[in-house]
């Protein structure tokens, strides 16, 4: 059984036309090599201006002309079903930003992995919160981009249990390659499961909750590694130079610089980072202080 | 033919000094300015594709940050595209033997000639200066896809400035050309009894004079977006992004037959002359030429079959993405039919043509892979693309241009370089590209995607043959290098025609004096190939 109902439609038309290529990538080459030695100088001294053939001409024009339309014809059977999901699929929406895949469920579930029920039509509306991305899961052969100020979809039914790669694929950026997620295929009952337990808050700070689901870990990091953003590690109390309009400033950094570079991430950026690459957050003032609580204990 | 006693010095001779090059009008010596500029630039492009081979030796950090990897790979391929392949065969083999081939003393307008060199420069030092200012190269890929290319602060605006200007010296090379094959072919030469090589110049000029003013416009709304906050491609202002890959697309698909039909037309001179018979259906070669260059505009959406393109726009597309195939398929079909009955000297020019229809075999056969819409969903946008696209421009391109660099290396300098080291290079060349760029398929297919800085332990296997192809590469072309250099001035004397060759350029001194012909050249009875040694059918 093969990982999504997509597979064997795009895997027919990769390796048919890979087939027709190498037969004529074979026979063609093992034919100059052939007339390399067949006429060199040596074996034929004398050549043979031969101008055309209008028969020839006219065989290799329409040969290759019915092979492509064959090539084509499988290439579009295999397409046509990703365009239109089947009526009441599951729909989940998966958000794409500067770097991580977030995938929220109808119940308000909000998960970092995208888990499924198998052998069931599964809808993903896609958004971006900043710039194109693209959802790709190889094994199930299907890629999508993430396009923002528009929503794309992409469907496809899981027919394999087991975890497999969600990749970005279309660049967006420093850590492009860091933009990683896993799909999860389960059995219906595991997935009812899993969608009624909701993340066990208990031990969790919710700031921390709040900053993996903005996705800030991706660029500001708990152990003192300088990313994208500055590390948040110690942050309370230090000293830094920012830049102000293009001038320098000296600042200690306490809670209403770290609100107020949330709220307006480009009005004093450290030296030695970039400016527009922190998106602007739509946080409530509680959830800030949630944040600002967490940041603090981060020593 | 061409006994003609030294009466005028050659072209080198002239004048001296640099003055006397960089202002020079002889189309001879502007095709050896651009030689050397796009020369030095191709050295620069391969040396940032090493180090990033070089990163990609292992999972996580080998050389480099991401951000730096990011510019790498920009930079590799704005140079690598627009200062090297594009006016790589035109701007160096055209300027010199667009002339010659067709038997006139130079281009129709010289000093556009050399303004569009001009040109060059300065698109070249616009792109170069984005090493030292601000935060550095661009880091958004060669494509500058929007709206990333609108947010990051790296030097976008310089570097699209870079590729506009670079783009008006390619469209005046265009109508020079144009103009030139028009205007000044030799006295009975009609254009079907034009060197294959002109008529490939023909196609490709056509497409820079009609193609690159989009990509001018395109890349000036993206300044304008930065620098003014006009909203055309980025929604948090009112944009559309698929708009710019339409816009982008719809110069740089065309673009990519810019950089290929030159490379056929290298390919049909080399392949008659070694084989020493007349080639193999002419018409069908000049023509498909024409054929290719047309229908190439109109398939620019196979770039963007999974930015969510309707049903219909993706069946078009598609089919005359596939249209394609069939005049490529035409030129290869006679240029193997023309070793038949040939009487053919394995010389290095022609392992090179011979290597670049097997390389370019490869690219086009993938791009069929690519052309369908299903398979396509997968491989779009993972190494798969990166494969093809190299062994098309690389293998394809860049070996043709070593293949016309030896072809008529004893022309230009007249002498004669040392042809086992020639030999030695080519099969490093050849075996260090395979190595290199094959393995690539093999990663697309398994689902590694292109501009990726680290990856999957999975692909670390293939990704490590690939780095080692790639100093087997250098290793070639370094080998070539320095032979190229040793031979020009040391190398043996050689004849006006050391190759037996037909076409016109031959029957003139080595190197041709400034005029280009000391007598008229006379065309070849029966066709611009028809060998009178060898027998008629």
């Amino acid at each position: 059984m093969n990982a999504s109902n997509f597979v064997e439609g795009v895997d027919f038309s990769l390796y048919l036309i890979l087939a027709i290529s190498v037969f004529f990538l074979v026979g063609i080459t093992a034919v100059m090599i052939y007339f390399l030695f067949r006429y060199s100088k040596k074996n034929n001294p004398v050549a043979t201006n031969i101008t055309h053939n209008n028969t020839l001409e006219i065989i290799w024009t329409v040969i290759p002309a019915i092979l492509v339309v064959i090539m084509f014809w499988y290439g579009w059977t295999g397409y046509r079903p990703m365009l239109k999901a089947p009526d009441g699929a599951m729909e989940i929406d998966a958000i794409g930003q500067m770097w991580k895949w977030s995938f929220e469920y109808p119940n308000g579930k909000v998960s970092d992995t995208l888990v499924v029920p198998v052998d069931e039509p599964v809808k993903l509306n896609l958004f971006s919160k900043d710039v194109l991305h693209s959802l790709y899961i190889p094994a199930f052969r299907i890629k999508q981009d993430v396009v923002p100020g528009s929503e794309k979809m992409m469907w496809f039914t899981a027919q394999k249990l087991g975890s497999y790669d969600i990749l970005c694929a279309e660049y967006c950026g420093q850590l492009h390659s860091y933009m990683l997620s896993t799909i999860k295929v389960v059995d219906r009952p595991a997935y009812e499961t899993w969608l009624e337990t909701s993340p066990d808050p208990g031990d969790e700070h919710p700031g921390l909750t709040l900053m993996k689901r903005n996705a800030c870990l991706s660029c500001h990091t708990r152990d003192g590694a300088k990313l994208v953003g500055p590390s948040l590690k110690g942050l309370l109390g230090k000293k830094e130079t920012v830049l102000v309009d293009g001038n320098e400033k000296e600042v200690t950094i306490d809670r209403a610089y770290l609100i107020n570079s949330i709220k307006n991430p480009n009005a004093e950026i450290v030296k030695g980072f970039l400016p527009n690459l922190m998106p602007k957050l739509p946080l409530t003032d509680e959830e800030l202080n949630h944040i600002a609580d967490y940041i603090e204990t981060i020593k | 033919m061409a006994e003609v006693t030294v009466a005028h010095p050659n072209f080198f001779q002239v004048k001296k000094g640099l003055f006397s090059w960089i202002f020079t009008l002889d189309h001879k010596r502007i095709g050896l300015l651009y030689l050397y500029s796009v020369g030095s630039f191709f050295l620069v492009g391969l040396t940032l594709g090493l180090l990033m081979r070089f990163e990609l030796l292992n999972p996580g950090r080998d050389l480099v940050e991401p951000q730096t990897y990011n510019q790498m790979f920009t930079l590799h391929g704005v140079i690598m595209i627009f200062l090297f392949i594009i006016p790589s065969i035109p701007a160096v083999f055209g300027n010199f033997f667009l002339p010659l081939l067709i038997g006139t003393d130079d281009v129709a307008f010289p000093r556009l000639n050399l303004f569009s060199w001009w040109l060059y420069v300065l698109g070249a030092l616009f792109a170069l200066s984005t090493l030292v200012f601000g935060d550095g190269p661009a880091d958004t890929g060669w494509t500058f896809y929007a709206p990333y290319s609108v947010n990051t602060t790296t030097n976008v605006t310089t570097s699209v400035l870079a590729a506009f200007i670079l783009g008006f010296s390619s469209i005046l090379t265009g109508l020079n050309f144009i103009v030139t094959i028009h205007r000044l072919r030799t006295p009975k030469m009609g254009f079907n009894q034009m060197p294959l090589f002109a008529w490939s110049l023909y196609a490709t000029s056509w497409i820079q004079l009609l193609a690159t003013p989009v990509i001018g416009i395109t890349l000036l709304m993206i300044v304008a977006e930065r620098v003014f906050g006009v909203g055309l491609f980025d929604p948090s202002i009112g944009g559309d992004p698929i708009l710019y890959q339409h816009m982008f697309w719809i110069y740089s698909h065309p673009a990519v037959y810019i950089m290929a039909l030159p490379a056929m037309g290298i390919v049909s001179e080399i392949i008659p002359t070694f084989a020493q018979r007349t080639i193999f259906g002419y018409k069908a070669i000049a023509y498909s030429s024409m054929a290719i260059a047309f229908i190439g505009y109109f398939v620019w959406g196979h770039h963007m079959f999974t930015s969510g393109m309707s049903g219909p726009a993706a069946i078009i597309f598609s089919i005359l993405t596939f249209m394609v195939a069939i005049p490529t398929a035409i030129k290869v079909f006679n240029w193997v039919a023309t070793l038949y009955k040939g009487s053919i000297s394995i010389e290095v020019p022609l392992l090179f043509a011979l290597a670049f229809i097997f390389n370019f075999l490869i690219g086009g056969l993938t791009g069929l892979v690519l052309g369908a819409l299903a398979a396509d969903v997968h491989v779009h946008d993972t190494y798969f693309v990166v494969g093809h696209f190299h062994y098309v421009m690389f293998g394809g391109t860049g070996f043709a241009f070593m293949g016309a660099m030896h072809y008529w290396f004893p022309k230009i300098w007249g002498r004669m370089y040392n042809k086992l080291w020639a030999n030695i290079a080519f099969a490093f060349i050849f075996i260090g590209f395979n190595v290199l760029y094959f393995p690539m398929f093999i990663l697309g297919i398994m689902g590694m995607p292109r501009r990726y800085y680290d990856y999957l332990p999975e692909f670390h296997p293939l990704n490590m043959i690939s780095t080692y192809g790639s100093w087997i590469l250098a290793t070639g072309i370094i080998i070539m290098i320095v032979n190229l250099i040793v031979s020009r001035k040391n190398g043996p004397k050689a004849d006006a025609n050391p190759w037996n060759g037909i076409t016109l350029e031959w029957q003139t001194t080595s190197p041709p004096p400034l005029h280009n012909f000391d007598k008229m050249p006379e065309i070849p009875e029966g066709g611009p190939y028809n060998y009178p040694n060898a027998m008629n059918e």
